[in-house]
């Protein structure tokens, strides 16, 4: 009995186009035990976990459930062999009540009664200690509450296997322990569970296997007790690291933002940014920690002119040339020229910044087209700096007028910083500049901001992994719910203490904390 | 249950595909447009009983048999093109402008206000510059209504304009008995019939070459705006992508007033060639549906205007020929409605296999 | 007066009702269907030309029937909007086509199709009859309730309708039911608000697709056939039914996607068509203005609900978009 698998995939393959997502992946999970799929971003551990949760559809491979060969070719087939999916971007229905979401998509056959089914998920949030208000619609609730309600859904059907993809990412370290209790329930309770994950720490918390992903191709697996950080690295980067990112001190930092009483108040009324205080300095590198949607996004676009602000704020930039300008009340295209420059990388990475079906050139010319006279477009100038950004920072490409939507993710972050950097603005502010890149492309781009800031650019960077922000910044901004909590240095803080400032209560009463 | 479906595979998957070469693109088209041909002679044949061949030499001869033919085809394209041309730069922008037929309307509304109450008042030149101003003004201002409410507060543009559509004809009908002429009638009948005051000038003996130069200089004009023009630019970034517009400063409501501006004023300079140029009269089917049929010729032509013509000219060729075959055949004028759709259809559906590729299985050939 | 008002507005509501049900159910699967006016026509004329063979068929009228004379219409109309539901979805969900253009060229189809066999109809079939004027069908849809005659205005407002006018109410009440109290109805605006999560729930996006614009195109068509074999007395002119179909489109809107107002929009939307007729005094060419007034209406309210903004009163989040598993 025990020898059986919960899970097994044999030689799957999945390509997208010309794109090979994976290539003859091998992988088994036993039952109560809990798995970490580790790999870059990129290396096709969504996609493989997609395929057995019956989003995807494999070339080729095999899969067995409880050792039965089965066909999983729609996401019913996947509950039916009871493997259930949280995947990263959650799948819940915006105007449905939480109930509503759980009880989709089932049809057992038995009269259709919310009561009821209310009764039934109100004994699996007691059995594993769920706290969540059934009747609230999802778009009133916070990321860790969907999160919630999509682990409800999948255990409400009965789920053995559970996949998780990147459960973390949007947590604090408070939220993310409670989690990893309720994990441990559900193993205890003989559930097979599978973390997708890219975060050492955590697998080596949680796990009781790894298995390395790496480009696609299955690399191993490991025991966790076994495993260390470095050896977990090793396998999922192929060779030797170096992961230290060289920091060097700031070289006579001049003030370049002074930031006061800015406030931004949301259409619906919600304060997306109270009184918010800060400096900032040129040749220096301000990292902005929080939890997502803490007003992050409302914060750079403030300082770039795309929010409205309250009248009391005021942001100050100091340029060398010029006496301090006010930006607050400037427009985005004059806060540009004073050289204030924004690469945002959303989450989608092609929704805001660049176009996807317009190529390279086009792209370039997003920001500059504007430049010159009469009504009609230069294209010159950007074919150059197209062609500079793509020998320069190493973009692959077919050519410049290939569009942007058929380069891989870390080539379309490229030409987006490359010409971010192109304009070189003296604050360069970047949101999620590696969002899905692999390391060595990411390294790119820190490279990118480490020469930025020894020019003197001031550097505001938001991230969302407290390793990268603690090796790659000066000073740590935290932000939480709209408010500053503190400002630490990025040489002497640790992960913990900028975990508690992320999650310090103000107003926002968590009660997830008791 | 779960033994009949456990081994059970999809017949065949679907993935998208990557970018197909061009002339793969344009060999599937073609091929829809045989196999549609072939339906549409074998629905002909069923209904008339007559041999597809013939029905086909009928259209081909209905559109080109005879110089006064072609000229009519090309008046035909040329309407069809003028508004296909209007409504995109609005596409681009994904602003679903279906009220095309509208702004057609009211710019021919009013040039025939112009035409009538000027009619004697002002001297000729004078009057066509009124007329081509009004008709301009009327357009734009009918389309920038739905715009401002879009760009203001998001309203849903398609309902919008569509409504728009009604109020224009409801309109139109109120003039035409306002103006009726003769009395009792409710008609206007031709304006100025006497006097051909505010009458378009005809290039020598033909009645149409005036439209079909217009559309024309209107074609070079919208290829030049939409692909290297600053505006043209701009709407392109809209259309692909509100947040990036946003990111670079753009003002996207300002951009889609403009855009949807431009869009009706060619709506009513095509008001003005229809009134203006041939009708002499307006009527609330003056317009004729191109507001409709103008979306799919923009939108098969892939948004650019010089596909367009060869777009627009598949399909006035197929109305005009319809139109023949329902007149040799005794048959009702409706007919090529029925012939279009169905062209329609294979002409749409056939997008699907450029943009996807189906994979059969055969890996699990063996049974177990 | 009164009344009589009132029961002309609830029968040219009724057609609207058809069709605004059949488009708010296709809506709620995220199909945004702008071929119901052609669907609706196809309706009207297939009911026609199946009343047509089978008055064809008797020998005299007094040979009718009441339950064929009923039915082959009936079906003879579902079967017409059902194929154009299917080509439809043929087009928009299997080969994933851009709705609103599929939706005008049905349009066009239907419309074409309605006009061509309403004008050729009697040449195809070769008989001598004058002109398309199916009395004898007819009289069975329009049979009323009884006592409509006998209890004043209240039989004339609530009694005095051909059984396909009760009909509409009921489907539009069953509608409403099923959208919001049984589980097929949750998975169907799952399916519509957004299909990657209904997808990923189990549900089969592709077939909830086809099903909810099938039934609502055949709920649609039956909005022509009402108008034809009942409003219209059996007489088939060619536009007789005129923009209706977008009018029954512009009543979603009006009614919030919510079929239960559905019926009392339907009812004033009537009311505001017909609002001329009942004016005194009124010029010809005023009562072309009055016209105006459900598509007047129509757009205040769609302004109305932009600006308000409220999440419940919205659209379906992904109506107009098609929907492909593998999209990356």
């Amino acid at each position: 009995m025990a020898d059986v698998l919960a899970l097994e995939l044999k030689g799957i393959t999945k390509t997208f186009g010309s794109v090979v997502a994976n290539k003859n992946v091998d992988l088994k999970v036993k039952k109560g035990e809990i798995l970490s799929i580790l790999g870059e971003n990129g290396s096709g551990k969504t996609t493989l976990m997609n395929m057995v949760s019956g989003i995807y559809y494999p070339d080729a491979g095999e899969i067995f459930v409880n050792g039965e060969n089965v066909v999983i070719s729609s996401p019913k087939d996947a509950f039916k062999y009871k493997i259930g999916m949280i995947h990263q971007h959650f799948k819940l229905v915006d105007v449905f009540t939480a109930t509503q979401n759980i009880v989709l998509g089932i049809k057992d056959g038995t009269k259709f009664n919310i009561k009821s089914a209310e009764k039934k998920v109100k004994e699996i949030t007691e059995k594993y200690g769920f706290i969540v208000d059934l009747n609230k619609k999802i778009y009133e609730m916070s990321v860790s509450e969907k999160q919630t309600v999509e682990i409800i859904k999948v255990l409400y059907r009965g789920a053995d296997i559970l996949i998780l993809d990147e459960p973390t990412a949007v947590l604090t370290p408070q939220e993310t322990r409670k989690l990893f209790d309720i994990l441990r329930k559900m193993k205890a309770d003989g559930k097979s569970i599978i973390i997708i994950t890219h975060k050492l720490h955590e697998v080596l918390e949680i796990s009781d296997r790894v298995t390395t992903l790496r480009k696609g191709e299955y690399v191993g697996t490991v025991e966790t007790k076994d495993a260390t950080e470095q050896s977990l690295t090793e396998m999922m980067m192929g060779e030797r690291v170096e992961l230290n990112i060289t920091r060097e001190e700031p070289k006579n930092p001049v003030e370049r933002l002074v930031v006061d009483h800015l406030t931004v108040i949301k259409r619906d009324g919600t304060v997306a940014l109270d009184n918010v205080e800060f400096n900032a300095y040129g040749g220096e590198i301000l990292g902005v920690a929080g939890i997502s949607g803490c007003g992050q996004k409302e914060l750079l676009e403030s300082i770039a002119g795309l929010q409205v602000t309250t009248k009391k704020s005021s942001i100050l930039y100091k340029p060398d040339d010029l006496g301090p300008q006010q930006l607050v009340g400037k427009t985005p295209k004059e806060i540009r020229k004073l050289g204030v420059a924004l690469s945002f990388v959303p989450e989608d990475r092609l929704g805001m910044g660049l176009v996807g079906n317009m190529d390279i050139i086009d792209n370039m010319m997003l920001r500059s087209y504007k430049s010159g006279r009469g009504s009609f477009l230069n294209r010159k100038q950007p074919k150059g700096l197209a062609e500079e950004v793509i020998e320069n920072l190493e973009v692959v490409t077919p050519s410049a007028t290939t569009p942007v939507r058929r380069l891989s993710g870390g080539n379309v972050q490229k030409v987006l910083v490359g010409r971010e950097i192109a304009s070189a603005p003296k604050v360069l502010m970047v949101a999620y500049p590696v969002r899905g890149l692999d390391i060595n492309s990411s390294y790119t781009i820190y490279n990118l901001l480490a020469e930025q800031k020894r020019n003197g650019t001031a550097i505001i960077f938001v991230g969302e992994d407290l390793d990268v922000l603690l090796e790659l910044c000066d000073r740590i901004m935290v932000i939480n719910s709209g408010k500053i909590t503190g400002i630490v240095d990025g040489r002497t803080a640790t992960k913990e203490e900028i975990g508690l400032l992320m999650t310090k209560s103000v107003e926002r009463e968590d009660k997830n904390e008791q | 249950m779960n033994s009949k479906t456990k081994n059970h595979e999809p017949l065949f998957h679907i993935a998208k595909r990557d970018t197909l070469p061009m002339y793969k693109s344009w060999a599937i088209r073609g091929l829809a447009i045989l196999f549609a041909l072939i339906v549409a002679g074998i629905v002909t044949m069923l209904l008339t009983g007559e041999n597809p061949l013939k029905v086909y030499s009928t259209m081909v001869s209905g559109a080109f048999g005879s110089s006064r033919r072609i000229w009519s085809l090309l008046q035909s394209l040329a309407m069809l093109l003028c508004v296909s041309l209007a409504v995109t730069p609005a596409f681009k922008m994904r602003f679903w402008n279906i009220g095309a037929e509208g702004q057609v309307l009211i710019g021919g509304l009013a040039t025939a206000g112009c035409m009538i109450t000027l009619g004697d008042k002002i001297p000729n030149a004078l009057l066509i510059l009124v007329m081509i101003v009004a008709s301009i003004v009327a357009g734009a201002i009918w389309a920038l209504i739905p715009a401002f409410f879009k760009a203001k507060f998001n309203t849903n543009e398609t309902l919008f304009t569509l409504m728009m559509n009604y109020v224009a004809i409801q309109l139109v009908s109120y003039f035409e008995m306002l103006w009726e002429n003769p009395k009792g009638s409710s008609n206007i009948g031709i304006i100025n019939q006497s006097t051909h005051a505010g009458w378009l000038p005809t290039i020598g003996n033909f009645e149409y070459l005036l439209n079909v130069l217009v559309v024309l200089g209107l074609t070079i004009f919208m290829y030049i705006y939409l692909k290297y023009s600053k505006h043209g630019y701009e709407l392109t970034v809209v259309g692909e992508s509100e947040n990036t517009a946003r990111y670079i400063g753009l003002n996207v409501k300002k951009v889609i007033m403009r855009t949807m501006l431009l869009s009706g004023a060619v709506c009513g300079i095509a008001g003005l060639l229809l009134v203006g140029g041939t009708n002499h009269t307006i009527t609330t089917t003056t317009a004729g549906g191109r507001g409709f049929t103008a979306i799919m010729v923009s939108w098969l032509a892939k948004f650019n205007p010089i596909y367009m013509i060869l777009t627009a000219f598949l399909i006035a060729f197929l109305e005009v020929g319809s139109g023949a075959i329902s007149t040799v055949f005794g048959l009702n004028e409706s007919f090529a409605d029925i012939i279009t759709g169905i062209i329609l259809f294979f002409i749409i559906g056939c997008e699907f296999f450029i943009n996807y590729k189906l994979h059969f299985r055969s890996r699990h050939k063996e049974v177990k | 007066m009164v009344a009589t008002f009132i029961q002309r507005a609830v029968m040219q509501g009724i057609p609207l009702l058809f069709g605004s049900t059949g488009e708010i159910i296709t809506e709620k699967s995220g199909n945004l269907n702008l071929g119901i006016p052609g669907i609706m026509y196809v309706g009207g004329i297939s009911g026609v030309i199946g009343a047509f063979l089978y008055e064809n068929s008797l020998a005299t009228p007094e040979d009718a029937n009441a339950f064929m004379a009923i039915s082959i219409p009936l079906l003879c109309s579902m079967l017409g909007s059902l194929i154009m539901g299917l080509i439809y979805c043929f087009l928009t969900v299997t080969l994933r086509a851009n709705q609103n253009v599929t939706g005008l060229a049905i349009t066009t189809f239907g419309v074409g199709f309605g006009n061509f066999f309403g004008g050729s109809l009697i040449k195809l079939v070769d008989t001598d009859v004058p002109s398309i004027a199916l009395t004898t069908t007819s009289n069975y849809f329009r049979t009323t309730l009884p006592f409509a005659e006998s209890t004043g205005w209240f039989g004339k407002i609530f009694l005095s309708y051909g059984f396909l006018a009760y009909a509409a109410i009921i489907i539009a009440l069953a509608c409403a039911f099923f959208l919001n109290r049984t589980r097929g109805g949750l998975h169907l605006r799952a399916v519509g608000e957004n299909p990657a999560t209904a997808d990923a729930a189990g549900i089969n996006v592709e077939r909830t697709k086809y099903l909810a614009t099938c039934i609502g195109s055949v709920i649609a068509g039956f909005g022509g056939l009402y108008y034809v074999m009942d409003y219209a007395n059996g007489v088939w002119s060619n536009d007789g039914f005129g923009d209706r179909g977008w009018l029954a489109i512009a009543l979603v809107i009006f009614a919030i996607w919510k079929p239960s107002s559905g019926i009392l929009g339907s009812i004033l939307f009537g009311g505001l068509y017909i609002i001329y007729l009942f004016i005194p005094g009124l010029a010809l060419r005023t009562q072309e203005l009055f016209k105006m007034l459900p598509y007047v209406v129509t757009i205040i309210v769609l302004i109305f609900v932009s600006i308000r903004n409220k999440k419940e009163n919205q659209g379906p989040q992904s109506l107009g978009l098609s929907y492909f598993r593998e999209e990356r």
